[in-house]
C-alpha cells in the first residue's frame, strides 16, 4: 500500500465530494417535500388520494432503488423528449436527482406521515376551534410541531441518502465514489484511493449519526 | 407518445442460441434469489452471535460488536462491495488469489464477492434487531433462569433467544425485504442477476419500458409474497400473553 498520491487526488475528490452533497442536499430538500405532500394525502379523508399515496410508497419501497437510477437514466431524456418534441440534453446528474427525489418521497412520506400521527388529535380540534382551515392548521400547528419531532428520524434517513449516492456511479455521474475510482485507475492505485474514499464515507457518517443521536437525547427529556 | 410499444417482445428470440428474452429475466431472478438466501443465512447467523455478544456485560466483546455495526453501517454497501470484490483477492495468499482469479469463473468469484458482502453488511443490522428483541424482554426472564441454576450459554440458548427472534419478526422481515433490493449492486460487479438482465433485455431488444416495467413487477411481486409469508410465520409463532400476541 501506497498513500503518496493521495494530496495530488486531493482536488478531484473534492469535486467528486461537491456533487455528492449537491446531490444530497438538493434529493432531501425535494424528498422530504414531496414526501409531506404524499403524507398529507395519505392521512387524507379522500379514500382516492390516500390510496394513490399508499400506492406509491408501497411501490417504491419494494424496488432497489439501483434499479429506479439505472432506468430513470434511461427513460428521463425519453420522456422529456415525448414532452418537448425535440432533443433535450439531460445529464446523469439531473435524472439522478429526479430519481432520488421520487424514491426517497416515499421513505420520507412515512417518517413525516408518523410524525403527524404523533401528535395529540386536540391541537387539531383546537386549530380549528379557533376558525383555522385544514391547510392553516396543518401549515401553522401541527407541521411545525410534527417536524420537530421527527428531526433526528429525517436526519438518520439523509445519512442513509448520503451513503446510497453513492449508487450513482453505475450511470457514470463522477460522484465522490466515481472520482475516487477514476483517480485510483490514472495513477494506478486503485486499491488505496478506494480505501481512502470507505474511509471518509465512514467519517462523514459516524460523525453525523453520533450528532444525530445526541440531538435525539436532547430532545427526548 | 410515439414510443413503439410492444409487450410481446419477451417471447422473441434474443438472437443468442434459442433464448427468449423471458429466459434472461428468469436467470436473473435465479441469481438474485441465490445471492439474496445465501446472504441472509451468513447474516442471520453472524448477525445473532453480535447481537448476543452486545447484551454480555463483558465490555471487550460487547464494544467489538458496537465497533462491527458501527464500521458495517457507516460504509456505503457499493465501496464495501468493491473492497470485497477488488481489493480483498489482491491481500489473500497467493494460491488463495490465484484460485479466486483463475480457476473460478467471474459469475462465481463475483458471487462469492456478493454473498459476503451482503452477509456481513445485513449481519451489522440483524445484530441491533436481535439485540433490540433481547433487551426488550423482562429482566425477570434472565434473573429467573439464574435462580434455576441455568448458566449463560442455557440462558440465552434457552430462554432469551426463542422469545426475542420471535418479537423481532416484523424488523427482521424488513431487513429479509432490504436484502432481496440490495442484492442488485452485484450487476455492478458483472453477475447477471435481475437487474443486469434487465439492462442487457433494454440495450439488445430496445425496448427499455417494457424491460423495467417487468423488473419492477417482479421486485414488486418478490417483496409482497416474502412479506405475506413472513406474517404468517410471525402470526403462527406469536408470544402469546404480549399485546403483539393476541391471546
Amino acid at each position: 500500500m501506497d498513500f503518496s498520491s493521495i494530496p495530488a487526488a486531493l482536488p478531484a475528490l473534492w469535486e467528486g465530494m461537491q456533487t455528492t452533497l449537491l446531490l444530497l442536499v438538493l434529493g432531501v430538500l425535494g424528498g422530504v417535500l414531496l414526501g409531506t405532500l404524499l403524507a398529507m394525502l395519505r392521512l387524507s379523508h379522500n379514500p382516492l388520494l390516500a390510496g394513490i399515496a399508499a400506492t406509491y410508497v408501497n411501490y417504491f419501497r419494494s424496488i432497489p432503488l439501483l434499479l429506479v437510477i439505472t432506468w430513470f437514466y434511461f427513460a428521463v431524456p425519453f420522456v422529456l423528449r415525448e414532452i418537448t418534441g425535440e432533443d433535450t440534453p439531460v445529464g446523469a446528474f439531473a435524472s439522478c436527482l429526479v430519481a432520488f427525489v421520487m424514491f426517497e418521497a416515499a421513505y420520507f412520506c412515512e417518517i413525516v406521515r408518523a410524525g403527524i400521527q404523533s401528535i395529540p388529535r386536540g391541537q387539531m380540534s383546537a386549530a380549528q376551534a379557533l376558525g383555522m382551515t385544514y391547510g392553516q392548521s396543518m401549515r401553522l400547528i401541527i407541521l411545525p410541531q410534527a417536524f420537530r419531532k421527527m428531526t433526528p428520524l429525517l436526519l438518520q434517513q439523509s445519512i442513509i441518502l448520503f451513503q446510497d449516492t453513492s449508487l450513482v456511479y453505475s450511470v457514470g455521474l463522477m460522484d465522490f465514489l466515481n472520482a475516487a475510482r477514476s483517480r485510483g485507475d490514472i495513477v494506478g492505485q486503485p486499491h488505496e484511493l478506494l480505501l481512502v474514499a470507505g474511509l471518509v464515507y465512514f467519517i462523514v457518517s459516524f460523525a453525523a449519526s453520533q450528532l444525530v443521536k445526541r440531538l435525539q437525547k436532547r430532545l427526548t427529556p | 407518445m410515439d414510443y413503439n410499444w410492444d409487450w410481446g417482445v419477451f417471447l422473441r428470440s434474443t438472437g443468442i442460441g434459442d433464448e427468449i428474452y423471458l429466459d434472461w429475466f428468469v436467470a436473473g431472478l435465479g441469481w438474485t434469489v441465490a445471492v439474496a438466501l445465501a446472504g441472509w443465512i451468513f447474516a442471520l447467523l453472524l448477525g445473532s452471535l453480535l447481537g448476543v455478544l452486545r447484551t454480555l456485560p463483558n465490555r471487550w466483546l460487547s464494544g467489538l460488536a458496537t465497533a462491527y455495526v458501527e464500521l458495517f453501517r457507516n460504509v456505503p454497501l457499493l465501496v464495501q462491495l468493491f473492497i470485497w470484490y477488488f481489493l480483498v483477492p489482491d491481500l489473500l495468499p497467493e494460491p488463495l488469489e490465484l484460485w479466486f482469479k483463475q480457476d473460478l469463473s467471474p459469475a462465481t468469484s463475483a458471487y462469492l464477492s456478493v454473498v459476503v458482502c451482503l452477509g456481513l453488511f445485513t449481519a451489522a443490522r440483524v445484530c441491533e434487531q436481535v439485540r433490540t428483541g433481547i433487551q426488550a424482554l423482562p429482566r425477570g426472564q434472565t434473573a429467573a433462569a439464574l435462580a434455576l441454576g441455568l448458566r449463560t450459554g442455557q440462558i440465552y440458548r434457552q430462554v432469551l433467544l426463542p422469545q426475542a427472534f420471535r418479537i423481532i419478526i416484523p424488523p427482521l422481515t424488513s431487513e429479509f425485504l432490504n436484502i432481496f433490493k440490495n442484492s442488485s449492486v452485484a450487476s455492478l460487479i458483472g453477475l447477471m442477476e435481475l437487474l443486469a438482465q434487465t439492462k442487457q433485455t433494454a440495450e439488445f431488444s430496445a425496448h427499455l419500458f417494457e424491460a423495467f416495467t417487468l423488473a419492477t413487477l417482479i421486485y414488486f411481486t418478490l417483496n409482497m409474497s416474502l412479506m405475506l409469508v413472513m406474517r404468517r410465520i410471525e402470526k403462527k409463532v406469536a408470544v402469546p400473553g404480549l399485546i403483539a400476541g393476541g391471546k
